[in-house]
């Protein structure tokens, strides 16, 4: 993993100290709150429904045993003992005291860690695929570019007052593990036909009001100029894009109404300037940066045996341990979707235990995904069971990776201020009446996603099931959606129909999974039926 | 009724208007009537309140009962965790928030 | 009409500043205040001749000037470049890495805190038209300012 050299840490230690001061020129009425709101955004500190929330980066969704453990630490200190792991591959703490900011961002700062820009209209935290570096087929290690970028849009002051919030992914996988069409800019790793890597530019996806699957505005561009290539697109972007509606301002809507090729044409005249300035790092720095990417040191000559005899065991292996580029090794998925629990939540307890496992069994690292899992991403197949073991007896291994249990679901009305229905009872629900892993393994992957407002983080327009609450007259109410996915067959989930109570909700998707079970063909997933036979019959059980 | 409302500036805790200051129970708080905004201009700018804002209640035997299941929610804390609410001891209080 | 601070040694700009229409127009004025709308390329010709642009801000949240006076600094222009209208002081710092030398505040500015404020970050990571080594160029010559 990459390590802060003296640089950074001064850089972070910089924003904290700088923080402290805004916090307490805000305590003291020098700052009103519409002057710090901003400020405080930019350090991740929203006030939410019953404290403030302070948004942790864990930057392209990779952190160390000693962070993780430091996350524990907080959540025990400052917080009521637990976290929650985000779509975007941060941690959210839900009670925090403004008084207590500065000291917390101090305290992560020491293990390399910050909650920069991880809100705010300025580029985000980076996103990227939780099985980097352990992935067979990937090209190469995206995080080395992530950690540039992380590098380059930390306080980058041309863009810290964009028209809205800008999200970036890289990933270096033909399989999309990270929703990279759905992003503001999407970048993917991939060899050209003269053999030669570089990015393929995916501009102006996402989801919220006006959901959207990118364009590819480059397909090659020669990894040397990342950085030149970006200003150029998000220079274009902070000139242009819309400041007159909030709900217009995102670059999708600059995309869709230049149309990709006049964007294109102006990055591409733009990037022929800014291509002049020298802003690239050196190759040098690269290095500098992929050498704290390097493998760990794999063992070589281990088996690829695995013990079956114990059958929870077995069925824990088959659902969620997935294939290693190294032998004898593999990558392990650790549920934080119990069938009763809140999707994304771990106690401090359990954060604790996910450290020691990474740092007994997966050279001390650990990666968060956008479906709200943790990945240990380097485990010895010798260590599987002993791991498992472990998980089990803190309840962290329910087998449901991408089954219907394993729900996507945002804070909701229960915690965020924007929501206007409540996420975590329904997915409950949900996963409650489905609560049977074998019929869950039977139906196979079924990825629920459910958000409780239209700002869409809990990614319902991805979801091959999604759901949006609504507030209807002062009621819950959840609209259903069929047929989307965040993965590389990326596609826009379409509304089925009038909306539901949240237990209506539960019988349209009983109804829908009848539907799917009997008409599926040899190999289908839920997904493939629905593309295949259309909205009609599905349609027709639901309100027939 | 109309009651007031909002967090507190340094916990980020919700406080609503008890008449001559800020509790955490919103069994404490007042009909505000007409003065909402005048109060909560004056509490934001002594800053003893952030972001406060008038809602629309009804007094019932437990207390007032805010319109909008959002501000009922505020009132008991999140329902899927009633253990961190402001009434861990009654488990039964999400169903007063619907 | 607001807080002034400067950070160059010249003389303060007195002429009226003029739109960037009325200057295409036909104009032989000195000082031009560009909108956020406004191109700051179609100044490229003049910028010899312009000791004084100002950039309004509107809105602090409207970063639009941010990007207008990169370009007009990567263009060449060294006269004074002064951002004006609704600014915060924890804006000076990311307005002087994208060139601007003088700030035009409607509310009055902290200077103590702005002091603070810019002594802060020592390191920078992107290369701007302020000239400042980013760090990248900093690890392999730790010689570089």
């Amino acid at each position: 993993m990459y390590r802060y050299d003296d640089y950074d840490q001064a850089i972070v230690d910089a924003r904290v100290e700088e923080f402290r001061d805004q916090t307490r020129r805000r305590l003291a009425g020098e700052l009103s709150e519409d002057q710090f709101k901003p400020l405080r955004l930019m350090n991740g500190l929203y006030l939410q429904l019953h404290a403030y929330m302070l948004r942790v980066a864990i930057p392209y969704g990779t952190l160390s045993a000693p962070q993780m453990r430091m996350l524990a630490h907080i959540a025990r200190t400052y917080d009521k003992d637990y976290g929650h792991f985000t779509t975007r591959q941060n941690l959210q703490y839900n009670w925090i005291k403004l008084a207590d900011a500065p000291d917390i961002l101090a305290q992560l700062a020491t293990v390399q860690m910050h909650a920069i820009q991880t809100s705010g209209n300025c580029i985000r935290n980076i996103s990227s695929d939780q099985y980097a570096g352990a992935a067979a087929a990937e090209v190469e290690d995206p995080r080395p570019w992530a950690e540039l970028l992380r590098q380059w849009s930390t306080f980058h002051p041309e863009f810290l007052f964009l028209p809205r919030k800008f999200k970036i992914a890289v990933v270096a996988c033909e399989e999309d593990r990270t929703a990279v069409q759905l992003h503001d800019i999407g970048l993917q790793l991939h060899r050209n036909d003269s053999g030669e890597v570089g990015f393929r530019v995916f501009v102006g996806g996402g989801m919220g009001r006006t959901p959207m699957i990118a364009p590819v505005i480059r397909e090659f561009l020669p990894k040397a100029q990342l950085i030149s290539y970006l200003e150029a697109c998000l220079r274009v972007y902070n000139r242009f894009g819309r400041r007159d509606n909030l709900y217009k301002a995102r670059i999708k809507i600059l995309v869709h109404e230049l149309g990709a090729d006049e964007y294109r044409r102006q990055v591409e005249e733009e990037f022929l300037h800014t291509q002049t300035l020298g802003l690239d790092a050196p190759q040098a720095e690269f290095e500098r940066i992929a050498a704290g990417f390097a493998p760990p040191a794999f063992e070589t000559g281990l088996s690829d045996d695995v013990d079956r005899s114990d059958p929870d065991f077995a069925v824990w292996l088959d659902k969620q341990v997935a294939a290693h580029k190294a032998p004898g090794y593999a990558i392990v998925n650790i549920s934080l979707k119990p069938t009763d629990g809140i999707p994304g939540d771990a106690s401090s307890a359990q954060i604790d235990l996910m450290a020691d496992l990474a740092e007994a069994y997966s050279f001390g690292e650990l990666r968060i995904t956008h479906a709200q899992n943790v990945v240990l991403p380097h485990v010895r197949k010798a260590d599987l069971q002993a791991i498992w073991q472990k998980l089990d007896a803190a309840g962290l291994a329910t087998p449901n990776l991408d089954l219907i249990g394993d729900i996507i679901a945002c804070p909701g009305l229960d915690y965020c201020s924007l929501a206007n229905a409540r996420s975590i009872p329904l997915a409950q629900k949900i996963a409650g009446r489905f609560g049977d892993l074998e019929r869950q393994r039977d139906l196979g992957e079924l990825k629920i996603k459910i958000s409780g407002c239209i700002n869409a983080c809990g990614h319902h327009h991805a979801g091959h099931i999604g759901i949006l609450g609504v507030d209807r007259k002062g009621e819950e109410n959840y609209q259903l959606s069929f047929g989307g996915s965040g993965a590389e067959d990326a596609s826009l989930a379409k509304i089925i129909g009038p909306g539901f109570s949240e237990d209506g909700v539960v019988e349209a998707i009983e109804k829908a999974v009848g539907v799917y079970t009997s008409l599926r063909a040899d190999g289908e997933r839920f997904l493939d039926t629905y593309r295949r036979v259309g909205e009609a019959p599905f349609k027709e059980a639901i309100y027939g | 009724m109309k009651i007031l409302t909002g967090n507190d500036l340094v916990t980020g805790d919700v406080t609503w208007w008890t008449g001559d200051g800020w509790s955490r129970h919103i069994e404490h708080a007042v009909d505000v009537d007409s003065q909402g905004e005048a109060i909560a201009a004056a509490e934001e700018a002594a800053r003893r309140v952030n972001g406060p804002y008038v809602i629309q209640a009804t007094m019932t035997e437990a207390g007032p009962r805010p319109a909008h299941i959002k501000d009922r929610i505020r009132a008991v804390g999140p329902t899927v965790r009633p253990d961190l609410g402001l009434k861990p001891a009654d488990p039964t209080i999400g169903d007063w928030v619907i | 009409m607001g807080d002034l601070i400067r950070f160059r040694d010249d003389e303060t700009h007195e002429e009226p500043a003029v739109t960037l229409d009325s200057f295409l127009e036909q104009s032989n004025a000195t000082a031009i205040r560009l909108e956020p709308t406004d191109d700051p390329r179609a100044l490229i010709p003049f910028l010899d001749r312009l000791s004084l642009i100002e950039v309004a801000f509107p809105k602090f949240r409207d970063g639009r000037g941010f990007s207008i006076a990169s370009i007009l600094r990567e263009a060449g222009y060294t006269g004074e470049l002064r951002a004006a209208g609704d600014i915060l002081v924890d804006q000076i710092v990311p307005l002087r890495r994208c060139g601007f030398d003088a700030i035009l505040s409607e509310a009055e500015i902290d200077r103590e805190v702005a002091a603070k404020l810019a002594a802060l970050y020592g390191n920078v990571y992107q290369k701007t038209v302020d000239g400042r080594a980013p760090v990248w160029a900093r690890r392999s010559d730790p010689t570089h300012g």
